[in-house]
């Protein structure tokens, strides 16, 4: 066969809604769309890691402690699902980190804003992980086994991660003055980069076209961003929570909630490295990445001793 | 300093009740058979879901491929024998 | 002192050590030397955070102050905590923090079992729960040891200067007072005399597999279960009890 035919047959059996397996054939732009766009999902559940992080040893009550580390826990093995399926494409984790720590890889940039007050670990799970959440649950369709799987799996775990984040803000918007202000200004922060998290509008989206073909991706952005705003927008009206969009109404015909102008300049900056804590981010994750080294090499040396005892002894 | 390493990886399999097989849940990266064992256990039986696990070195695994496909398996398509359908019995016979 | 008074003392001691230890294991979040190892002990950490809330609901059933567990974690001053001072030390690096992990588990799963002799059904009850928790904790912990300690050479030196460091720390976890002499009389809790002597036994048993020496009793340092902490312990609270000091009498 060659590699036309190979790529109509591929092309077959993505839109007979077969699954592709990592011993199949693929195109070379498949693998590689693959590769970025999973490994950059992994890569932002572990740098999720970080902002949810800086509130741990503060939470306020035995309950939410548990509830923080056991949700951030969570975002940890959700990265370490994607970068095992990422494996299956033929790169290592090795390599993978090393792509995120020169630069080369890049991660979610929602996790670029710091966390300020309480309020915004609840404005994290209802938001950010709202829109994670619809993102998933279309991933979850894509046409890659490994990735669908793993997208499972997420979904089916983070199914209390928006609602534990969604109780925060209802608590604090029927607790004290101060802490239904918190909660305001946790969802003026946090509004507007939860939308961002959907990527561009369709018509400047890079890969849209190509990863729709594929079904990498089964939705376009603009749908999606949409879907979210439509749930989300009666939540905050809900437990009194304004939503920071002047422009914000309601459509009667399309029934849907349309929303102001996105500001894409402070999009493409932080996508850059410009946000207030990329910088932060990546040494975090470079300097407990180093100092684990030792750590490492002292576990590999230990079992190539043991193996080299037990050569010997036979 | 030499390349960084991960570990090598795993693949786990999870027994989740009494009686049933044990199944694919998925990888971890460990340096040593018990290491591979507690991260199984801390990563993929979280939410209560294991009652036994195995690993095994995703290496030490052998695979078919996706071309062996129908010399492998298409072979058996035709051997419907093979299946209680494919057999009349008597009328009226029972317990069979 | 009244039975009553000294079970409430000693399930503090209990829950303190549970809860101090979990914080500290916490800090770890994000900073394990691989992500697998960061999720090993965050589980580590929601077990020590369960078993302090249970325990702190005991203590708020027993007490008429009408004080909810969370109020006992959060709101007391350095001097009403009394865990053993152990685990408050800082987590230094991975092989401290093993070491650390190791010492204390093999006292707590030796209380533990212990307390499954309590005439305390409710201590029993919890001991039972957390002892099969704490045996996890000593297999993942004791293991790192074994591999620091026939890994590299710098893996060994690491482990062994942590040992060294904390080893003065360790008596306070088998100080006794009027409390546990309350306890011992009326057949809730028991000599820790005798956890000493098993637990210099097991920790030892460990060592020699990891090749490493035990250290000599030295210097000992005391005062925990009394409130006389290291000046660690302070900074801790101050960032535990940030809310809850902030913003009283607020529902999260």
């Amino acid at each position: 066969m060659n590699e036309e035919q190979k790529l109509n047959q591929f092309q077959a059996r993505i839109d007979a809604d077969e699954k592709i397996e990592p011993r199949d054939w693929m195109p070379d732009g498949y693998r590689k769309t693959l590769i970025r766009q999973m490994s950059q999902h992994a890569h932002s559940e572990v740098i999720g890691m970080q902002p949810e992080g800086n509130w741990v040893l503060r939470a306020p009550s035995l309950r939410a402690k548990k509830i923080l580390l056991a949700k951030i826990q969570d975002e940890g093995g959700h990265g370490l699902y994607l970068y095992s399926a990422t494996e299956t494409l033929g790169i290592d984790r090795t390599e993978m980190i090393e792509q995120l720590q020169q630069g080369n890889a890049k991660y979610s940039s929602v996790f670029n804003y710091p966390t300020l007050n309480w309020a915004d670990i609840g404005a994290i799970g209802w938001l950010v992980d709202g829109a994670a959440i619809v993102n998933q649950t279309m991933l979850a369709k894509c046409s890659y086994g490994p990735y669908s799987r793993a997208m499972l799996r997420i979904c089916k775990e983070e199914g209390f991660h928006q609602r534990q984040g969604y109780e925060i803000m209802g608590k604090m918007m029927t607790g004290t003055q101060a802490q239904r202000e918190m909660a305001q200004d946790a969802m003026n922060r946090w509004w507007w980069p939860a939308l961002m998290m959907f990527g561009p509008h369709d018509s400047e989206s890079a890969h849209s076209q190509e990863s729709m073909k594929w079904k990498i991706k089964v939705e376009s952005n603009d749908k999606l961003r949409q879907r979210f705003v439509n749930r989300t927008v009666e939540q905050a009206h809900h437990i009194g929570l304004t939503v920071p969009d002047p422009l914000l109404s309601y459509n009667k015909e399309t029934l849907n909630w349309s929303f102001g102008p996105i500001n894409w300049d402070e999009f493409w900056s932080i996508v850059k490295g410009n946000g207030p804590c990329n910088e932060q981010r990546m040494s975090h994750h470079i300097k407990y990445h180093n100092e684990g080294a030792w750590v490492r090499e002292a576990a590999l040396a230990f079992e190539e001793n043991l193996t080299k005892k037990q050569t010997v002894s036979i | 300093m030499e390349k960084d390493n991960q570990f090598p990886q795993w693949e786990v399999f999870i027994q989740i009740k009494n009686g049933t097989p044990h199944e694919h849940a998925g990888s971890v990266h460990a340096s040593d058979k018990k290491m591979a064992l507690q991260n199984a256990r801390d990563i993929y039986t979280r939410r209560n879901e294991g009652r036994s696990l195995w690993v095994v070195k995703t290496d030490d695994i052998a695979a078919t491929s996706a071309e062996e496909e129908a010399e492998f398996f298409d072979p058996a398509e035709d051997k419907i024998y093979r299946t209680p359908n494919f057999y009349k019995m008597p009328k009226g016979s029972t317990n069979i | 002192m009244n039975t009553k008074d000294a079970l409430i003392k000693y399930c503090t001691r209990l829950a303190d050590n549970n809860l101090i230890l979990g914080q500290r294991l916490a800090e770890w979040c994000s900073r394990g030397p691989i992500l697998e190892e960061d999720l090993a002990m965050t589980n580590i950490s929601l077990d020590l955070f369960g078993e302090a809330e249970s325990i702190y609901e005991y203590i708020s059933t027993l007490t008429d102050n009408h004080l909810s567990a969370d109020d006992i974690a959060f709101l007391r001053s350095e001097r009403e905590y009394s865990n053993t001072l152990l685990v408050e030390l800082p987590n230094g690096d991975f092989a401290y923090t093993m070491a650390k992990q190791f010492l204390y588990a093999s006292f707590a799963k030796l209380l533990y079992t212990s307390l499954l002799n309590s005439n305390d059904e409710t201590l029993k009850g919890l001991s039972e729960k957390a002892l099969k928790e704490v045996k996890y904790h000593i297999r993942h912990s004791s293991e790192w040891l074994i591999r620091f300690g026939n890994g590299t050479s710098e893996s060994k030196t690491r482990v062994q200067n942590a040992l060294n460091d904390i080893w003065k720390y360790t008596d306070d976890m088998f100080e006794m007072d009027e409390v546990d002499n309350e306890l011992i009389s009326t057949g809730i809790a028991f000599d820790l005399k005798d956890i000493y002597t098993q637990w210099n036994f097991s920790v030892s048993e460990i060592l020699k597999e990891a090749k490493l020496t035990k250290p000599s009793n030295g210097l000992s340092i005391k005062g925990g279960y009394k409130g006389i902490h290291t000046e660690h312990l302070g900074h801790i609270l101050t960032e535990m009890q940030y809310l809850q000091r902030a913003h009283p009498g607020a529902k999260w």
